[in-house]
């Protein structure tokens, strides 16, 4: 009988799923060896997780071991010559950054938030709002460890052993268990970045805008009025960034120390970051969110059209960090994202229509937010040479249903387009529509390399189940 | 705010009311562990539940609920097999025939046994583990007869009082982390433990029985009287002083 004191309820971080687990938070290799040791006496399978921070079932499965790693959080090497890091999975992106900073160097590959660890960054094979230019997380990892579901430890080089590394990144933690990354960083001159503003007063623009821009800015990442219809729909503000060079930051030693990198504490001039959200709850429905979506758009149509500026490394890219607790204001249900990639020719098809579908539905997003993007190199790879839209649906009891009958929907068109879906971000994606968005033998070629590392299934996740194995 | 149940565990589930909560909650979507002592006839329920659903709904746990020392174990393996559990009901009871002038420890053990330290043997770790979940609903089926020490079955009547009262301070433990305990004081239901006991008033089926029950427990409510005008009548019983009671023929 597993320990009924491990027993706790695990979330994904969008609050609209989540399940009982038995939890075990290990701080050594061998502690991970002994958690998957337990497991496998009970016959109980494992699922890995990080921070938790994936918004829907990654890192979860109802009545499993849930293989915390959040503890293993060491820095075990660092080199500021070469920008060569190695971490343990549980090290969070925040960790990591202000932990080179002063010397000069970034994550090339950082999410909206600070607040995901490594492992899951790999697992998950994240990417951030310069995917164009930096690809995904798993791109600059050099070299990782991974412990087998039978306790043995293989270490990876992302050169000489790509085919089973490129497996590995980017399969939910299903053919092992992280314990060890390498990463190269990326050289900065400076802790701010340069940002340029700009509007878009429909989807087609939006779209030109981002793919005009993608190779001069570092950063490209497009905010959309969901609300909107006609020739509006899509209509949404751009924001372009890219880092300082030598010479332009009249004080890159300031600009690189932490302080310098610190979110405001008080929003608007008056409102404590900590207590933001409770302001945001009560226009957290469709009118209110109508109105914030349409006056963010008038203010940066407006006043904000064309502007320039320079912001922090963290300011800018860790948007969704500004108001701790945020996702407190679509309590109790909680929310879920769908992001689709589409390829650029298909794009603004693919987009319009799920804005509509969404609109006729009565399921507007309340958020939604437009990134270029290009192929990567890895088996269960979400990346294309085009453009993809995430969508934020608040989930209410009532509708739930139809919420998840709506993500259908909204995936239909995506596999007719070639496109494919992001797994980090899925609650409610079914999984014959993930299944179909792989059409050369990368499902097989998985399934063989899971039959070959994990015969037993031990490593299993409720989004795996649905997306990968089709049960659940 | 009503709560959706996809996952529950009914002990008791052979027959009457258990047998009946547990197949609307089947035909409701919910996936159901069965756990009664008479293993065939819980099979036979499961099957008759499993035939007329699309998947299988209704797994079977055969457990004698003296067996105290089998419940932790088994509801582990319960929330395994179900994924999870939103809901545990326990419906499990005894009632001997008890003549006036009887009084036969041995029936009346059995029947403290089965009706209040099989409820404490479950529904501890259930409450234990809702508790540090956060989450839960605990049903206990009561009965009006605990409301009042009636001479016709004392150990009867006195292992549902207790069970009422158990089951109102399990509530005030975990109700406070939103795990809800509801007791249900159910009148005259048609089972096999109330047939042969000549006509009886305002007699329900077992099936509208769970029907009230389930709605009570989706509301969270802390006591429901099956049906409710057993509320007002058992007020008025329990209004009346012990030295008239004892004259009642009740």
């Amino acid at each position: 009988m597993l320990p009924r004191q491990r027993l706790e309820w695990v979330e994904g971080w969008g609050m609209a799923v989540g399940a009982a687990g038995y939890v075990f938070r290990p701080t050594t290799i061998d502690g991970v060896r002994r958690t998957l040791a337990e497991a496998a006496r009970e016959g109980v399978p494992v699922v890995v997780r990080g921070a938790g921070r994936s918004y829907g079932d990654a890192a979860l499965r109802p009545e499993s071991v849930v293989l915390d790693l959040s503890r293993m959080d060491r820095v075990l090497a660092w080199d500021p010559a070469t920008g060569v890091i190695d971490l343990e999975p549980g090290v969070t992106i925040r960790r990591l950054w202000r932990y080179v900073l002063g010397d000069g160097w970034w994550p090339p590959v950082v999410t909206g938030t600070m607040t995901p660890a490594v492992g899951g960054c790999l697992g998950m094979n994240v990417h951030g709002k310069n995917n164009w230019r930096r690809g995904t997380f798993g791109e600059h990892c050099l070299e990782l460890d991974l412990v087998l579901p039978t306790g043995e430890l293989r270490t990876l080089d992302a050169q000489a052993d790509a085919e089973l590394f490129r497996a590995v990144v980017g399969s939910f933690g299903q053919l092992g268990v992280i314990t060890r990354a390498r990463l190269r960083l990326e050289a900065v001159a400076s802790g701010r970045v340069e940002v340029e503003a700009v509007s878009a007063p429909d989807l087609e623009t939006a779209l030109r805008l981002a793919d005009e821009a993608k190779d001069d800015w570092e950063y490209v990442v497009g905010w959309l009025d969901g609300f909107t219809r006609g020739r509006r729909l899509g209509r949404g503000l751009l924001h372009f960034a890219r880092h300082l060079e030598g010479g332009e930051d009249p004080a890159p030693a300031q600009s690189l120390r932490l302080e310098h990198q610190d979110l405001p504490d008080v929003l608007l001039g008056l409102v404590p970051r900590s207590v933001m959200w409770r302001f945001m709850r009560p226009l957290t429905n469709r009118p209110g969110m109508r109105l914030l979506n349409a006056g963010r758009y008038l203010v940066g149509s407006t006043v904000g059209e064309g502007a320039r500026y320079r912001q922090s490394l963290a300011e800018f890219n860790f948007l969704l960090d500004y108001v701790p607790g945020w996702k407190r204001v679509y309590e109790p249900g909680g929310l879920i994202q769908h992001q689709s990639f589409v390829p650029a020719a298909a794009a603004a098809g693919v987009f319009r229509r799920q804005l509509e579908l969404a609109r006729r539905r009565g399921l507007p997003p309340f958020l939604a937010v437009l990134k270029r993007h290009r192929p990567d190199p890895f088996l269960l790879g979400h990346g294309v040479d085009g453009f993809s839209l995430a969508l934020d649906f608040p989930v209410r009891g009532r509708r739930r249903r139809e919420l998840w009958a709506l993500v259908r929907e909204l995936a239909e068109p995506v596999v007719e387009a070639g496109g494919r879906f992001y797994p980090a971000k899925d609650a409610a994606l079914p999984g014959d529509l993930y299944r179909a968005s792989f059409r050369d033998g990368q499902l097989e070629r998985f399934h063989a390399l899971k039959a070959d590392m994990d015969p037993q299934h031990r490593l299993r996740s409720a989004l795996a189940d649905r997306l990968l194995y089709g049960e659940g | 705010m009503a709560r959706r149940f996809e996952t529950a565990l009914v002990v008791g589930a052979s027959s009457g009311i258990g047998e009946a909560v547990a197949r609307r909650l089947a035909e409701q979507g919910c996936r159901v562990a069965l756990v009664a002592r008479r293993a065939e006839r819980l099979r036979a329920v499961a099957d008759e539940i499993n035939a007329a659903s699309e998947d299988e709904r209704a797994l079977a746990f055969p457990h004698d609920v003296l067996a105290a020392e089998e419940v932790p174990d088994l509801l582990q393996e319960i929330t395994r097999g179900l994924g999870g559990l939103d809901l545990a009901v326990y419906a499990a009871g005894r009632q001997h025939a008890v003549a006036f002038d009887e009084f036969d420890t041995g029936k009346d053990l059995e029947m403290v046994g089965v009706n209040l330290a099989g409820a404490v043997a479950w529904l501890n770790p259930v409450a234990e583990r809702f508790g540090r979940l956060r989450r839960g609903t605990i049903v206990g089926i009561g009965s009006v007869a605990g409301d009042r020490g009636r001479s016709a079955n004392p150990a009867y009547n006195a292992s549902k009082a207790a069970l009422h009262t158990y089951l109102e301070a399990l509530r005030n433990r975990v109700g406070r982390y939103g795990v809800r305990v509801v007791t249900v004081k159910p009148g005259f239901v048609d089972t096999p433990m109330t047939r042969g006991q000549g006509r009886l008033p305002w007699l329900i089926s077992a099936d509208r029985a769970a029907e009230l029950i389930l709605r009570a427990a989706r509301r969270g409510a802390v006591t429901a009287y099956v049906p409710v005008r057993w509320r007002f009548v058992m007020l008025a019983i329990r209004s009346v002083p012990s030295f008239l009671f004892k004259y009642l023929k009740v």
